[in-house]
């Protein structure tokens, strides 16, 4: 069995073909031919998941931590990441097999995404494709003929990336307050308002808007007068500014604010019908809760397998530092709560995807939020926890825990905030008088 | 000659980036709970399949069959087959009994019969597979088929219609170039391709491409063992795998050609002789 060395030979030039494009020479080392197995309980999953996680493994390979690093360094969009899981069809995971897609459900998107930030890419890597995921959602259920297809194989195939404008500075949590201005004109709309938080909008082509056709003041309820656009970016128009937000984590994409002032759109993006928007909008929202959670579990589970290994490694007063209870019980409740994690978030993206009748619409609500909540916090705990198990040596850029740190707070702050999905179980599963 | 129909076996073995670990009675190594794929010889076998046919050269490609024989979990390595661009697969039930499973004699009779029932005229097997590291079976179905066999291709060239077949293989100091004539046996080596990852459209695919089971009976083969594991030790592995490795390293930084020969000096007469074979020490 001469496997080892001589697989190692083999395999590396195929690796390193790619990285002579994409990342400098050090990243060859992080070629990892250890084959150490997954701390990550694998028993229970799909044979579908399983073969997107495996699939999806070999394509992040190529993109090291040190590509990640690099990037989020240098704040320069990961765009070979987003053409290499375009080019063999991923960004169609959940889009139906009618519209070019692979017409599998949010249980694999999911996977597809812990995959992704488990493998080192962390939320950078998600988010540079997350909104063509979920966003083309509502596209591909209420879309017309000439949009689905136009719109959706360009984007299956990565031609055009896309983005997702909803938030808006003075209404964050409040969608249905949003200002956002969509006045009809002779051929179309003009837009006047303006965005917030919105990923990759410095390199998208089209962008899926919601924005009022009807005022404020104009509705009988709140949730009336909403449109949904999918809109083209365009960066010539003086109607339109886009600007890039300074912050904390996820560096190698870009967040911005976009302002839009009689920024005129035609009449045939309009997305289902006039003032639909937000029913339509609704659809996305429990399928981006899951996706988050994958998200974050992967970064939970890559903080924690560096963590381990660290304490492994690390040897002070003559014995590996895991070997201190001190040590080694933080990171063993880090895993607990991560697995925990990972049966609710596996669980929401299966009632998310069961779609019959038999569940209550609310359960899936509260399975989705419920995920997210209990995701985002049992990462932030596995980042934080693998950072202290380094000392000094997880404040440093080299080790990675540091930046899955800084982009764990993502999860925990979006789409939703913790506290509203606290609010949202009083009110709903333990019928408490709203707060607000 | 009408078409291509290829063959192409592979096997379910423990992946090439794990580390295996002896059992504990000493007669194999551990299989159960670790992660397995597809023998990286084998992949290369399916890539140059795919890429015959996409080639479109003066031989269409009717038909690649890709093959395992093993447990219940052969199915996985075979839609991995057809999501690289095989056409149907044939899994070969063979029950686990712990012995490494059935020898190469008994695979390439197996193969032999299924290349007679499927109207085979190519067959594509990886050199070895990266457990046994046996690498007899190729060889032993050349024997048995009475075709012509060109072993470790490291380039695969369809010529004419009439089925003229050239394949690279690299040697000690160059490549040496054979020809043979369809229907033939192909052996693959490392650098004959660099096998594709599949795409999600095509793994979706290869769910829907026909995968039919069979038995050994089926095909007439008994499996009929004529060696016996005695013991298997981890010991002089490390040894033998590092002296591989450089071996390999060796080659692979090396040129392709040996460096050029100095040319020699001229003497005048025997005295000169003398003194310069005295110089270098020959006398």
């Amino acid at each position: 069995m001469y496997r080892t060395q001589l697989q190692k030979a083999l395999r590396l030039p195929r690796v390193s073909q790619h990285h002579a494009r994409t990342v400098p020479l050090q990243a060859r080392a992080a070629f990892s031919t250890s084959g150490r197995r997954d701390i990550m309980g694998m028993t229970g999953f799909t044979e579908e998941q399983l073969t997107v996680r495996e699939a999806i493994s070999h394509i992040c390979s190529k993109f090291p931590n040190t590509y990640w690093q690099e990037r989020d360094q240098e704040e320069k969009d990961p765009k070979e990441f987003h053409a290499a899981l375009a080019k063999d069809g991923w960004l169609g995971i959940a889009l139906p097999e009618s519209l070019g897609g692979a017409g599998l459900g949010i249980s694999e998107a999911t996977m597809m995404m812990q995959t992704i930030t488990q493998s080192g890419a962390g939320m950078a890597g998600a988010q540079s494709i997350h909104a063509n995921v979920y966003a083309t959602q509502p596209l591909a259920k209420f879309g017309s003929k000439e949009q689905l297809e136009t719109t959706i194989p360009n984007i299956i195939n990565g031609t055009w990336r896309t983005c997702f404008g909803v938030t808006e500075p003075n209404t964050g949590l409040e969608t249905l307050k949003l200002k956002t201005l969509a006045r009809k004109t002779d051929d179309g709309y003009s837009i006047t308002g303006q965005k917030i938080w919105i990923t990759c909008a410095q390199v998208a082509s089209k962008m899926i808007l919601l924005a009022r056709t009807t005022p404020l003041e104009e509705v009988k309820k709140t949730s009336e007068g909403l449109s949904m656009f999918c809109i083209d970016i365009d960066r010539e128009n003086p109607g339109l500014d886009l600007r890039k937000i300074k912050k904390m984590g996820g560096r190698a994409v870009d967040a911005n604010e976009v302002f839009f002032d009689n920024y005129k759109i035609p009449a045939n993006t309009l997305i289902g019908g006039e003032n639909e928007g937000f029913k339509i909008i609704l659809h996305g929202m429990n399928a981006e809760r899951c996706l988050l959670a994958g998200e974050a579990l992967g970064l939970g589970y890559a903080a924690l397998e560096k963590a381990s290994q660290y304490a492994r490694d690390r040897v002070v007063f003559g014995r590996p530092i895991g070997q201190n209870q001190g040590v080694a019980h933080p990171l063993a409740d880090a895993f607990m709560k991560l697995e925990a994690a990972k049966l609710a978030t596996y669980h929401a993206a299966r009632l998310y995807d069961t779609n019959d009748s038999s569940v209550p619409f609310h359960e899936i609500g509260v399975a989705c939020n419920s995920a997210k909540y209990l995701a985002a916090e049992a990462a932030f705990t596995a980042c934080e926890r693998a950072v202290l198990a380094h000392g000094g040596m997880g404040y440093a850029m080299e080790y990675d825990v540091e930046r899955y740190m800084r982009e764990c707070f993502v999860p925990r702050i979006a789409p939703v905030s913790r506290e509203m999905i606290l609010n949202y179980v009083s009110e709903k599963v333990l019928e408490l008088p709203r707060s607000y | 000659m009408s078409g291509l129909r290829i063959l192409v076996p592979v096997k379910r073995v423990i992946d090439y980036a794990i580390k295996p670990r002896i059992n504990k009675a000493q007669t194999g190594v551990e299989t159960a709970g670790v992660k397995h794929s597809l023998n990286p010889f084998d992949e290369l076998s399916i890539e140059e399949a795919v890429r015959l046919r996409e080639r479109k050269g003066p031989i269409k490609v009717e038909d690649i069959l890709a093959l395992s024989a093993g447990g219940p979990k052969c199915p996985d390595v075979l839609r991995t087959a057809m999501a690289m661009g095989a056409d149907r697969a044939f899994h070969i039930d063979v029950p686990e009994k712990g012995d490494g499973g059935p020898e190469p004699l008994t695979i390439a009779k197996m193969l032999q019969a299924v290349v007679k029932e499927q109207n085979v005229n190519l067959v594509l097997l990886g050199k070895q597979a990266i457990d046994g590291d046996q690498g007899q079976t190729g060889q032993m179905l050349a024997g048995l088929l009475g075709w012509p066999q060109t072993t470790q291709a490291s380039k695969v060239e369809i010529k004419d219609e009439a089925g003229t077949v050239e394949v690279t293989h690299e040697v000690d100091g160059g490549v040496e170039t054979l020809r043979a004539k369809l229907p033939m046996v192909i052996t693959t080596d490392l650098r004959l391709n660099e096998p594709r990852y599949a795409s999600l459209p095509n793994i979706m695919k290869a769910k829907k491409k026909p995968l039919e089971k069979k038995t050994l009976a089926d095909l007439g083969v008994e499996d009929t063992r004529r060696l016996k594991t005695l013991k298997v030790t981890g010991m002089l592995f490390p040894v033998l795998d590092f002296i591989s490795f450089l071996v390999l390293a060796l080659i692979r930084f090396r040129d392709a050609e040996p460096p050029p020969r100095k040319g020699g000096g001229k003497v005048e007469d025997v005295d000169g002789l003398v003194g310069k074979l005295k110089e270098l020490g020959a006398l």
